[in-house]
């Protein structure tokens, strides 16, 4: 290769030049490892969201109460920070908002689980909760909000059992499915290497599925951190839903952007979470 | 240690839609202990069928397996597998597999590092205990199949065509692993096989078998994996006799599938 030719690692790294290998495929459209990070294009269009905000500010162009000015926006960030919101600290209303996330993916994974390998590994048990599961699983978790509320009214507990009930379904899919995918020369295999009924359930199926227990603990995160927010806009004091809600009441727009910023940044960081986590602990994944 | 007594031994599958399968005609095999004997057929005789019956993960329609006087009804320690490949435990090291089995028999940790680490050596793989299994290439986890088989100290090793996956060359090393195994530990071993070569390589008795239904369709004595414990195996592989002898079981499996490919032809016709 020409070394004149050569570009930077920087514009390697923006994905404005492909890297050495790709540089090499004559053929580029259709080939998906072909298309590299666009990094460039990325900041160029976060700029731009910026930049147009930016602008609408400084020539006041949009009416605050449709949509807040950036440095308005910003000294409300720095004064629900430093003095909370409606006598809650901001950190509160994040804290509160994925300690029931992760309270109701808990409870959900410790029954989903059991109930999962329950369905994958006996008739009986795929007989008793069949029926209920796929009954449940097309149900919008939001659509129970208000059964819950009657039976538990808005208290604490009524919020994890709603999100309980969101993560519940998709782990118990998630680990049958797990189950269900277990190769049965593994199995096999274990059998004439000894192993007992419960061995073979711990150390050949157990590991098999966690995989897809993973997959399925994701997808339980991302759902429940989007039910929580729609359970705290319905009824909550405290909470990033029931903050943009207030917010609403007081005509605070620029509280609400803050919302939605920060709901949209969290639910980003947990599935960035989730994907170290899976690398790291789950290495095997789809090597099998 | 025993060999195995394969009894009349006849496997009908129900299909769900109501059709029934053939796919074991009374089939009998009296395996000393401490033979190799090779199993041969075109896809589709049932061989895999008759070795998972001999593991006891089936049980046969009618006849039955038996080892040192006992009637085979479940699969056990005594009778060990080597699959083609994907029967690994990707989720562990390749010293946790070589362990499976002495760890679930609950042999003390330090006992059986060092049954691990000597058979690791057995296989040639030394050195590589700690690595997970899907970083090996398809040949050396074919020796960490073997080496945890083996640290079961199984009496019979059941293989259904264990190198199918491989390439030509990996193959042929991996020949030479497995009679060098069979020398030195005198396990009873029992190999499906397609590659005649392997077959005539592998086995001091060679069972042919022919499809529709599987049935045994003539057993061969053969001297080579005797030759190839003091004769280089290339040469075993050039001499005179294993060619002909070559020549002859081939235009047999040939001629089954003609059969075979004919049968076809009318069930369509
Ligand atoms: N679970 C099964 N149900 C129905 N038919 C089967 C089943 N397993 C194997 N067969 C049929 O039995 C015959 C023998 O199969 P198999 O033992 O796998 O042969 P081989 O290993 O020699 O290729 C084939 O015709 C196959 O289609
Ligand atoms: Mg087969």
């Amino acid at each position: 290769m020409d070394d004149k030719t050569k570009p930077s690692d920087l514009s390697v790294w923006l994905g404005l030049a492909d890297n050495t290998f790709t540089r090499q495929k004559t053929v580029k459209f259709g080939d998906a490892t072909a298309v590299n990070s666009g990094r460039f294009y990325s900041i160029l269009a976060v700029a731009a969201c910026l930049a147009a905000w930016i602008v609408a500010s400084v020539f006041e162009l949009v009416e605050p109460f449709y949509w807040p000015s950036i440095d308005g926006t910003w000294d409300r960030l720095v004064k629900i920070a430093g003095e909370g919101f409606r006598n809650v600290a901001l950190w509160d209303h994040i804290g509160i908002s994925v300690y029931r996330v992760l309270s109701g993916v808990f409870y959900g994974t410790l029954v989903g689980v059991p109930l999962g390998f329950a369905m994958g590994l006996s008739s009986t048990g795929r007989g008793l909760f069949d029926p209920i599961v796929e009954f449940m699983r097309p149900i919008p978790p939001l659509a129970l909000i208000p059964l819950v509320i009657l039976w538990f009214g808005i208290d604490e507990f009524a919020k994890i059992f709603l999100l309980f009930l969101a993560s519940l379904f998709i782990m118990t899919i998630a680990a049958r499915a797990g189950v269900s995918s277990v190769r049965i020369s593994k199995v096999h295999a274990a059998y004439s290497l000894g192993a007992s009924k419960l061995q073979i359930l711990r150390h050949v199926i157990l590991p098999n599925a966690l995989p897809e227990i993973f997959t399925g603990l994701r997808t339980s995160m991302g759902v429940c951190w989007g039910t929580v927010v729609a359970a705290e806009l319905v009824a909550a004091d405290r909470g990033l839903g029931s903050m943009i809600m207030i917010a609403k009441n007081f005509l605070q727009t620029d509280t609400v952007v803050i919302g939605i910023i920060i709901i949209g940044l969290i639910g980003y960081i947990i599935e960035l979470i989730m994907r170290r986590l899976e690398r790291w602990l789950i290495p095997w994944k789809g090597k099998g | 240690m025993a060999g195995i007594a394969i009894d009349g031994i006849s496997m009908v599958y129900t299909l769900p839609g109501g059709g029934e399968v053939h796919a074991l005609n009374d089939v009998s095999i009296d395996v000393d202990q401490g033979e190799i004997v090779s199993i041969l057929g075109p896809s589709g005789c049932g061989k895999t069928t008759l070795l998972n019956i001999i593991a006891g993960f089936l049980s046969p329609t009618a006849g039955e397996v038996r080892m040192g006087g006992t009637r085979v009804e479940g699969p056990g320690a005594e009778r060990g597998m080597v699959f083609q490949q994907g029967a690994l435990f990707e989720w562990l090291t390749v010293a946790r597999n070589v362990a499976f089995g002495p760890r679930m028999a609950g042999s003390p940790v330090a006992e059986a590092t060092e049954k691990v680490e000597r058979l690791l050596t057995t296989v040639g793989l030394q050195g590589f205990g700690d690595k997970p299994v899907y970083q090996l290439s398809g040949g050396m986890q074919q020796r960490v199949a073997l080496a945890r088989c083996l640290a079961n100290d199984p009496d019979v090793i059941l293989m259904d065509e264990p190198l199918g996956a491989l390439d030509a060359l990996t193959r042929e090393k991996m020949q030479n692993l497995v009679l060098k195994l069979w020398k030195d530990t005198g396990k009873t071993i029992l190999l499906i096989t397609h590659s005649v070569e392997e077959a005539l390589f592998l086995g001091e008795r060679l069972i042919v078998m022919a499809p529709r239904p599987g049935r045994i369709e003539r057993e061969f004595r053969l001297p080579f994996p005797e030759q190839a414990l003091s004769q280089p195996a290339r040469e075993v592989k050039a001499g005179p006799d294993f060619v002909a002898t070559r020549e002859e079981v081939l235009s047999m499996i040939w001629n089954m599938e003609e059969e075979i490919m004919g049968q076809a032809e009318a069930d369509q016709g």
